[in-house]
Order: structure tokens, then C-alpha cells, then sequence
């Protein structure tokens, strides 16, 4: 992409279950990682561009819950916030939305039922309606995973992001299940595939371990880059990857 | 410090908003009539959503005319996203739908061959003599732009073109990006924002 001054995000992404923040390899054996208002507070003192919130235990009874944790998020949070996790009908994204957040991640409703992102497209706003997909390589392409990874359902992620493209979504936020969790990198070929065929940005997600990875995502086309794991163990906080693409000549906010 | 009267537009987020006031010190209230708009000290017209709905639904509550007034009368008010784009006299977002036109140049959509929506934060350059305004990294999210303000001070960032990132006039602020989401930059814009007419 040319003639932008646009720069490229870096994305902590706090897992939430019970509003706790936890951290497992591929959805599995999760620790309990801290305080999601604190942990957001500090990304951002460390210079994160924005702020995801996935509840990964989100269940009706979790619903009240959820949102108390991202209207605590938000009074701290000066920056733009994206909530996901369970999100089934137009009602759940406007109680998020009410509660605080900036945008509102979709993954499994939307395969079943993809008018969701045209109705939350058409009532909030593109720039609320955030497609997440998970995806696995399965020979040459990549398929569309759902229910946390648990269940292919024989969807190909190139051409969802395209039709979700289409719909409304605004942003896709692409994490590849092979790498999820794994400090491998990112899948380079899923990630420029799905950059590549669409016109609205993606966010790269799943294998982070270093700031070399993060520029490897830029470089194939992601426009932002969400990372959970690096951060969580304090290995590297934002202001050091961003140092690093700096050096690098890679455009982020200072 | 004056309290900041918020206009609804029925679509907007105002979570985001009024947290941004709030760790400001400053009280939000909603403009429930036509009167609150034009008696008010500081007035928000914020926006998320479509030109054409947002528009449509100042018209039904009758807080165009009261806006517009006082935006006339160079009372201090601030526009942000699509109330920004309102300012202008026409958007391809909802093309026939008039906006307030306080400026009566056109909102266009970003060319083809950059990301759209432009998401994310962008390099703003105010000119040095603002007041309001300054130069800085501000977070956007936004699929159409205006790219000349006449008469106005205008801060501009490039996407495509080089847009209206935001603009001031007197006591009047209008910013394409968010400022109650771009960080310490944005807070400084809103909290001088609070400081004119005083």
C-alpha cells in the first residue's frame, strides 16, 4: 500500500475468562496472567496502539460479567478497544459497544448467520464490525476453524474474508490455529494470502515471539499485528518492538 | 472547567467519549432539546456511522438549526469523525443528503489504492500557528474524507491523498480522527478544546 502515512499497530490481546486474564497454547491448560484493567492500562503506558479483549470462556451467564470488565478497561484506556468472544447477535455488540468498546470481533455467529456483519455494519458502523477468523492449513489453502479451533467447517479463509469483506466487516483479524500459542512466528503465507485478497486491513495473529517475527507480518502485508504471549511474560514490551521496527525502517507510532 | 454537552446522533459510540472527559475532569451531559445545544458553553458533536442516518437523525430532533447557529456565532464546539464530515455540504457516502454546511466544500471516498477503511493511527501536521490543533500521531477510522476546508485553519495526514485530517476556526475544532482515542495527543486536543471561550 502506497502513498499512506498510516502506520502499523501493534495489538496486545488479553484472553479473559471470569474477568481474569489467562494464557494457554491453543485454547488449552490456561494461567491466570493478571488484572485485564491493569494489564490494558500498562500496554498502553508502553505504547500499544490498541487493545483486544477475547473472552474465551464467554457464555450467557458470563454476559454481565464481560461487560464489567470492559467498562473497567475503558475508563483506564485512552486508546481504541476491540471485544470478542461469544458475541451472537446484533443486541450482544450493542451492549459491548455500550459498555465501552470501540469495535466488536465476530468469529463463529458469522459463519453461521454472515448477515450479522452486514446488520452490525449497517447499524454501528463499518469501523465497529470486526471479522476474526481462525484458520489451519490444509494442503495449499487454509480453512476456516470455529468454536475456538475445536471444529472445521469446510470454509475457505481466503474467500470468507473476501465474502465478509463484502458484508461489512471492516477489519479482519486473522489468527492462524497452526501457530497459535506455538512462539513459531506467524504464518507468513496465510497472512499475505488473506492480506492480498482483501481491501479492508488485517490484523496478523498467532505465533509472536520476537520483534523479527512482528516485521516478517508487515513485510508480507499485515497492517497490524496482535500479540498476546510475548507480553504477558514480560520478554518484550511494546516499546522494545517498536524500537526494533523503527531501526528497521518499518513506519509505527513513536 | 465548563462542563461538555454532547450531542446525540443516535449512532455513536459515546462510551469512549465521555471516558475521555471524564479522566479530563470534565462533566458530560447529553443535549436532551434544542436548547441545551444553543445555551450550552461547549457543545460535542461526535459521530460513528453513516453521513445520511447521522444527518437525518439531528434533523428529526431538531438539533441542526441550534448547531449550526452556534457554530455561526462562534461559540466553542467541537466536531469529531463523521460529525466532522457533517460540517461539509455533501458526502459519497449518502449521496442527495445535505449536510449542515457550514463549509461548502464535498467528503469524498479514498482513492482505490489505499486500505479502506483507513484504520489506525496517522501522522497529523497542524500549521504552527494553531491554537487547538498541533502536530502529533492520531487514531482514524474512516472510509470517506474531505480534502479542502476554505477558511478554515486545516491540520492535514496522508492516505491516498493528503485529507482534512482536522481543521479550527476561532472557537470552532472539527477533527476527521478521534481525539478521545488518540492517546495523550488527543486528551491535550480535547482538554485545549475546554479551554476556549473561558
Amino acid at each position: 500500500m502506497s502513498r499512506t502515512g498510516l502506520t502499523h499497530r501493534i495489538i496486545p490481546c488479553l484472553d479473559v475468562s471470569h474477568g481474569r486474564v489467562v494464557k494457554g497454547v491453543k485454547f488449552q491448560g490456561l494461567r491466570d496472567a493478571g488484572d485485564p484493567a491493569e494489564r490494558a492500562a500498562l500496554y498502553q503506558a508502553q505504547g500499544a496502539d490498541e487493545i483486544v479483549i477475547l473472552d474465551v470462556s464467554a457464555t450467557p451467564e458470563g454476559r454481565g460479567n464481560q461487560h464489567e470488565t470492559v467498562r473497567r478497561v475503558r475508563a483506564a484506556l485512552s486508546i481504541p478497544l476491540t471485544v470478542g468472544g461469544g458475541i451472537r447477535t446484533e443486541e450482544d455488540a450493542f451492549e459491548l459497544l455500550e459498555a465501552g468498546a470501540d469495535k466488536v470481533s465476530v468469529n463463529t455467529a458469522a459463519v453461521f448467520s454472515p448477515e450479522i456483519l452486514s446488520h452490525i455494519a449497517t447499524r454501528f458502523g463499518r469501523q465497529c464490525c470486526v471479522l476474526a477468523i481462525d484458520a489451519r492449513s490444509q494442503g495449499q489453502r487454509f480453512e476456516v476453524l470455529i468454536k475456538g479451533g475445536r471444529e472445521a467447517v469446510g470454509k475457505d479463509a481466503v474467500a470468507w474474508a473476501k465474502e465478509a469483506e463484502a458484508l461489512g466487516a471492516g477489519e479482519i483479524l486473522l489468527t492462524s490455529w497452526d501457530r497459535d500459542g506455538t512462539r513459531e512466528g506467524f504464518d507468513l503465507a496465510l497472512t499475505g494470502a488473506v492480506a492480498a485478497a482483501v481491501h479492508v486491513p488485517v490484523i496478523a495473529s498467532g505465533g509472536a515471539d520476537s520483534a523479527k517475527h512482528i516485521k516478517e507480518a508487515f513485510d508480507c502485508g499485515a497492517d497490524a499485528v496482535l500479540a498476546a504471549s510475548i507480553f504477558h511474560d514480560g520478554d518484550l514490551t511494546v516499546g522494545d518492538v517498536k524500537s526494533y521496527l523503527l531501526e528497521h525502517q518499518v513506519r509505527v507510532r513513536p | 472547567m465548563p462542563a461538555i454537552t454532547i450531542v446525540p446522533t443516535g449512532t455513536a459510540n459515546m462510551a469512549s467519549v465521555k471516558a475521555a472527559f471524564a479522566r479530563l475532569g470534565v462533566e458530560t451531559r447529553l443535549a436532551d432539546s434544542a436548547e441545551a445545544i444553543a445555551q450550552a458553553s461547549h457543545v460535542m458533536l461526535p459521530g460513528v456511522g453513516a453521513f445520511g442516518a447521522s444527518m437525518a437523525r439531528l434533523r428529526e430532533q431538531g438539533f441542526d438549526r441550534p448547531l449550526k447557529a452556534r457554530m455561526l456565532a462562534n461559540r466553542p464546539t467541537i466536531a469529531i469523525c463523521v460529525g466532522h464530515q457533517l460540517l461539509f455540504a455533501s458526502s459519497d457516502e449518502s449521496p442527495g443528503v445535505d449536510g449542515l454546511g457550514l463549509i461548502a466544500t464535498h467528503v469524498g471516498a479514498f482513492e482505490t489504492d489505499v486500505r479502506a477503511p483507513q484504520f489506525g493511527w496517522n501522522e497529523v501536521t497542524a500549521l504552527e500557528d494553531a491554537q487547538v490543533l498541533d502536530s502529533g500521531f492520531a487514531y482514524f477510522a474512516n472510509s470517506f474524507r474531505a480534502l479542502e476546508a476554505p477558511g478554515w485553519q486545516v491540520a492535514r495526514a496522508l492516505h491516498g491523498q493528503r485529507f482534512v485530517a482536522a481543521m479550527e476556526r476561532g472557537n470552532l475544532v472539527s477533527c476527521q480522527f478521534h481525539p478521545e482515542l488518540s492517546a495523550d495527543y488527543g486528551a491535550a486536543i480535547l482538554s485545549r478544546f475546554m479551554e476556549l471561550g473561558q
